[in-house]
């Protein structure tokens, strides 16, 4: 195939991918947000359980005026989202659904995540700094100080997998959780990393990855109460929209690459190999709602955590706990 | 310099694709870089500097150094730059356009020698290595490869490096801690 046609294709595809999901898991937490709370939440839009609330969201943002406050930093302002909607986007690029479903099969698929999603942070501090506004300001240093806390402990975490499986691509890591690990009656099982040792490493990567993706309980940065919203305060409009878009796509994102790492990714018990391609995107996907959900969950049953105790969380208990973790991991891979 | 000229010529230059992808990423990171030091508002300063960092990781990555690249995306746009924009951002920068820095002529003046020095150093080292020998095709870097270097034969300066980090955590927190609680005195220095 011309490869022009293919990078095209690979682009519209992961585009779609990234905002349907993304769509979907706002519904999501609307709905599953409400139940949790003995209400029943969105009911009209759309005719039936407010299944185009979202929607009706979007084209109400879309239709509100692009404002630029007259002190702010104009061309930073308006480049501040596509940094973070870039950030979010490019995650998707290398997270594989099957043996060849994916965007681009990276050798440093782990890394390149870990890379990508580094770049949020810049999006959030230009955003804060070019607002003009204090209560981004603070907003975006809150979110800089958090990010970059629990972007150690959620590398570290990453760090102990690639040891186990001998690889930063990501198909490679799930294909090490393919591999047998021993036969049980005449049956070869295999086990993903989660049950082989790493279990320890996924609840670091979870709570690093909810503080990265600044929710209840990390949400200290767009704190209603003290900060308006924080980095976000003067955005509205599209660009708001993009912010909005790419924390829900980056939710999504996060908890692909942890079922990817952790979860055995595509990969199934007994699913035959023919089928890996056909089969994997549905397996990942459920795996993917399952994370989504326990996000959500977590977001509406803890309260927030205060601002010391959310670094103290990062660098007292998460970052040690993850270098033994890392010791551990590397003392039996070189061992047995 | 003459024999370059016969053989590459320009025209030719400019037919192969890979030499377009070479301007579409170096014009930019040129850009980056000059705006780097002739802005005049220092956030704005950081933020060129992260345009000339993201050109040279593309230009790792054209050289098939992704793991290089991607580190220079991680280490340095990741965390130095932020680090940067924090400590700007925590200590002086005006909110929005305002901030202005001073381009003293003293400072101009020795910035451009000490650019010319090291820019001669470069060329002096690049000629000397190459001379007009072409760089022939090559595979990319497998990262594994750096992974065995640095782990087995750079082991002991890849370790010495880690130290220097260590020394500099631990003058940072001398500098910035202050034993003097018990005296209570808001403002400090400042």
């Amino acid at each position: 195939m011309n490869a022009w046609l293919e990078l095209g294709i690979t682009l519209v595809v992961i585009l779609v991918v990234v905002l349907v999901s993304a769509l979907v898991t706002i519904y999501v937490e609307l709905k599953a947000g409400s139940h949790m709370q003995a209400r029943i939440g969105p009911y009209y839009a759309g005719g039936r359980w407010g299944w185009a609330q979202p929607l009706a969201d979007g084209a109400k943002f879309l239709q509100k005026e692009d404002l630029a406050p007259a002190k702010a930093d104009g061309p930073v302002y308006r480049l501040a989202p596509y940094v973070v909607m870039m950030s979010a986007i490019g995650m998707f690029a290398v997270i594989p659904a099957g043996p060849d479903l994916v965007g681009v099969d990276l050798d440093l698929g782990v890394y390149f995540v870990l890379a990508i999603s580094a770049l949020a942070t810049l999006g959030v501090l230009m955003a804060g700094w070019s607002s003009a506004n204090k209560y981004s300001l603070i907003g975006g240093l809150r979110a800089a100080a958090q990010l970059i806390a629990y972007e150690i402990p959620l590398i570290l975490a990453v760090v102990a997998v690639v040891i186990q499986a001998e690889t930063m691509s990501l198909n490679g890591i799930v294909e090490a959780q393919m591999a047998t690990l021993f036969t049980l009656g005449g049956m070869d099982i295999a086990l993903p990393f989660i049950l082989t040792g790493q279990i320890v490493g996924f609840g670091i990567f979870l709570v690093a990855a909810v503080a990265e993706l600044s929710r209840i309980p990390f949400d200290m940065p767009i704190a209603e109460s003290e900060l308006t919203m924080g980095y976000l305060t003067e955005y509205s409009g599209i660009r708001f929209t993009m912010f909005f878009l790419g924390e829900y796509a980056s939710i999504v994102g996060f908890s692909a690459v942890a079922a990817t790492l952790f979860l055995g990714g595509y990969g199934a018990p007994f699913l035959p190999e023919s089928l890996a391609n056909i089969a994997g995107p549905f397996v990942l996907l459920a795996k993917v709602a399952v994370l989504v959900f326990v996000i959500i969950w977590i977001r509406f049953t803890w309260p927030r955590l205060r601002e010391d105790q959310l670094q103290s969380l990062a660098w007292r208990w998460l970052i040690p706990i993850a270098l033994v973790n890392v010791g551990v991991v590397a003392t039996f891979k070189v061992v047995f | 310099m003459p024999a370059l000229m016969e053989s590459v010529a320009i025209a030719d230059w400019f037919r192969e694709a890979a030499n377009w992808v070479f301007l579409l990423i170096a014009l930019p990171t040129v850009f980056g870089a000059w705006r780097t030091v002739s802005s005049n508002n220092i956030v704005r300063a950081v933020l060129y500097l992260v345009v000339a960092l993201a050109g040279t990781a593309a230009m790792f990555l054209i050289l098939g150094a992704a793991f290089i690249g991607l580190t220079v995306v991680l280490v340095y746009i990741g965390a130095v730059i932020i680090l940067f924009l924090i400590g700007i951002m925590i200590t002086r920068a005006p909110l929005g356009v305002e901030a202005k820095l001073s381009h003293g002529r003293e400072a101009r003046l020795s910035a451009a020698l000490l650019s010319f020095i090291l820019f001669a150093v470069i060329m002096w080292a690049v000629a000397d290595a190459f001379g007009m020998s072409k760089i022939q095709p090559f595979e990319p870097t497998a990262t594994a490869d750096i992974a065995n270097l640095l782990f087995d034969r750079f082991l002991i300066p890849f370790e010495v490096v880690s130290l220097v980090l260590l020394a500099a955590l631990i003058g940072g927190i001398v500098l910035a801690r202050r034993d003097d609680i018990g005296r209570d005195e808001p403002g400090g220095e400042g």
